[in-house]
Formats: structure tokens, sequence, C-alpha cells
């Protein structure tokens, strides 16, 4: 139990490190069209960011020109899918249950997305 | 055995790739390990009392009271009773791990746990009138309004492909 939590909190502590709000911002700000939402989700899902922080954050692309769909698909992304927590996740509900929650919220994050950059786009 | 090598050899990678970035970027490095020390202490200021919560959850409440509420014949009590327990509770998404286990051991439904590990994931209130303030209510409003369907449709998946797969006999 100790060794794969330490190596969770350990690479916790790359993450935070490396991908860091202003990566965010230029990952997510600056493409746009289907290339701009599968990076912003890809962001989403793998980073950590507290909802006061990651809600201001989302707010200042928007008005800096993100696309609604990006800034959708990064905080949906953002709360259901947590590729760094999947270790603890399958401790508790095992290999299966983790990829297919998982995958299934990274689509249906996609999707919503979607359906709000058509909606408020 | 085995996934103890696995995590061993990842340790081992990151303490070297910390080792590499120390001699590149030393104050990186020493960010590296503070913030897991960060998250570390987090994660322990969470997990104790989340731990009493689950003990206590195992010895009040009976059986039979999940399985009522949210077990293969609650129906639409289960979905509103998993939607009420996620969104109640504060806390990441992993203290909800050992909680929704504990419930399927009382005979909820995967369905259900999944419904509460998706909402406890996404909606709550604190979070909704942040969203709303940074992002705005159009904004705020329209996701929150498709990522309540998105939720059951991504339960009622799981919950078939994982019965398909065998999930309930391993459980």
């Amino acid at each position: 139990m100790a060794l794969p939590v330490l190596a969770t909190i350990w690479a916790i502590g790359f993450l935070l490190t490396i991908i860091t709000p202003s990566i965010i911002s230029k990952a997510v700000g600056q493409e746009s069209g289907w290339r701009g939402i599968v990076l912003a989700a890809l962001f989403g899902s793998i980073a950590l960011i507290q909802a006061f922080i990651a809600f201001p954050l989302a707010g200042s692309l928007l008005r800096q020109g993100a696309s609604v769909s990006a800034i959708a698909a990064f905080v949906t992304t953002l709360v259901m899918v947590g590729v760094i927590t999947a270790p603890l996740e399958i401790k508790f509900f095992g290999r299966q249950f983790t990829w297919w929650r998982n995958f299934l919220s990274f689509v249906m994050a996609i999707i919503i997305a979607l359906i709000m950059g058509n909606i408020l786009g | 055995m085995k996934r103890l090598f696995l995590a061993r050899n990842i340790l081992a990678a990151m303490a070297l790739a910390n080792v590499l970035i120390y001699f590149l970027e030393p104050a990186k490095a020493f960010s590296i390990l503070s913030n897991a020390k960060t998250y570390l202490i987090e994660m322990l200021s969470i997990l104790p009392p989340i731990l009493v919560l689950i003990g206590l959850f195992q010895v009040w409440v009976p059986r039979d009271t999940v399985e009522l509420m949210m077990g293969n014949q609650s129906g639409w009590k289960g979905i509103l009773t998993a939607i009420f327990l996620g969104t109640a509770a504060m806390g990441p998404l992993y203290a909800a791990f050992p909680l929704g286990v504990s419930l399927l051991e009382k005979g909820a439904t995967l369905f259900n746990v999944a419904v509460f590990l998706c909402v406890w994931a996404s909606i709550k209130i604190p979070m909704i009138l942040f969203e709303i303030k940074f992002l705005g209510t159009d904004f705020a409003g329209l996701r929150l309004a498709l990522t309540l369907p998105s939720i059951i449709l991504i339960s009622f998946l799981l919950n078939t492909i994982l019965r398909r797969r065998g999930f309930y006999e391993k459980a």
C-alpha cells in the first residue's frame, strides 16, 4: 500500500511543478478547433488544480479569446478525469472500473464541450 | 508482488529524474519535493476523518438501509440518494473512493456508486457558485445541465460494460 501511494504523491509533485497555470494558459489559450479541445481535455485530465485557482484561470483564458469548447473541455475533465489519482482509484475499485470511468468521462467531457461551443460559442 | 516491483521501479525512476533536474534546475527539483510534501500533508489531513466516517458508516448504517436506498430495487430513489450524497459531501475525489467501496459492500448497485462518485467529482454547490462568478451564469448553468445527464449515461455504460465483464463476481 505504501509504495504506490508514495509513487503517486511524488508524481503529483512533478506534475504541480511542471504543469503550472501559465503552461496551461499557453496550451489552451492559443490553439483552437479540434486540436485545442483535445489538448485542453488532456491538460484537464492530468492536471490537479483546485477550483479556486482553476475557475479564475479558465475565466481569464475565456476573456483572452480561448474558445468556449476548449475551456469547457478543460474544466469538465479537470473535475471528472483523474489520470494522476488513477493508481488510488485502482486500489479501491480495480483496473477495469477505473479505466472505463475515466475513459467514459473523457469522452463525455468532449461531447459536453462541443455542445457548449455550439450554443455559446 | 509484481505490482510492488513496478511501484519500486517507478519510484527509482522518479528519484533519478529528480536528481537529474537538480543538476539542471536546482530550484525546480526542490519545488517538486515541496509540492509533493504539501500534497502528502493535505492527503494525511483528509484521510483520518474519512476513515472515521467510514468506520461509523460501517457500524451504524445497516446493510438493509443501504440496500433499500441504493440497492437493486431502489430505482429513482437510488439515483437521487447517490446525487444527494455526492453533492452534500466536500473534499477531493480520492476521499470518495473508500466511501464508494463501503457503499458497494453494503449492497448499493454499481450504477448508483458510479453516480455518487461522478457527482462528488463534478457537482458541488460552492464550486457552482465559483464557476458562475468567473465563467458566467450561461457557461456554468449549461455545463451543469449537460453534466448531470452525462453522469447518468457514464454510470449506465460503466455498469453495463463491467457487468458484462464479470465485475460483480469479482467484487
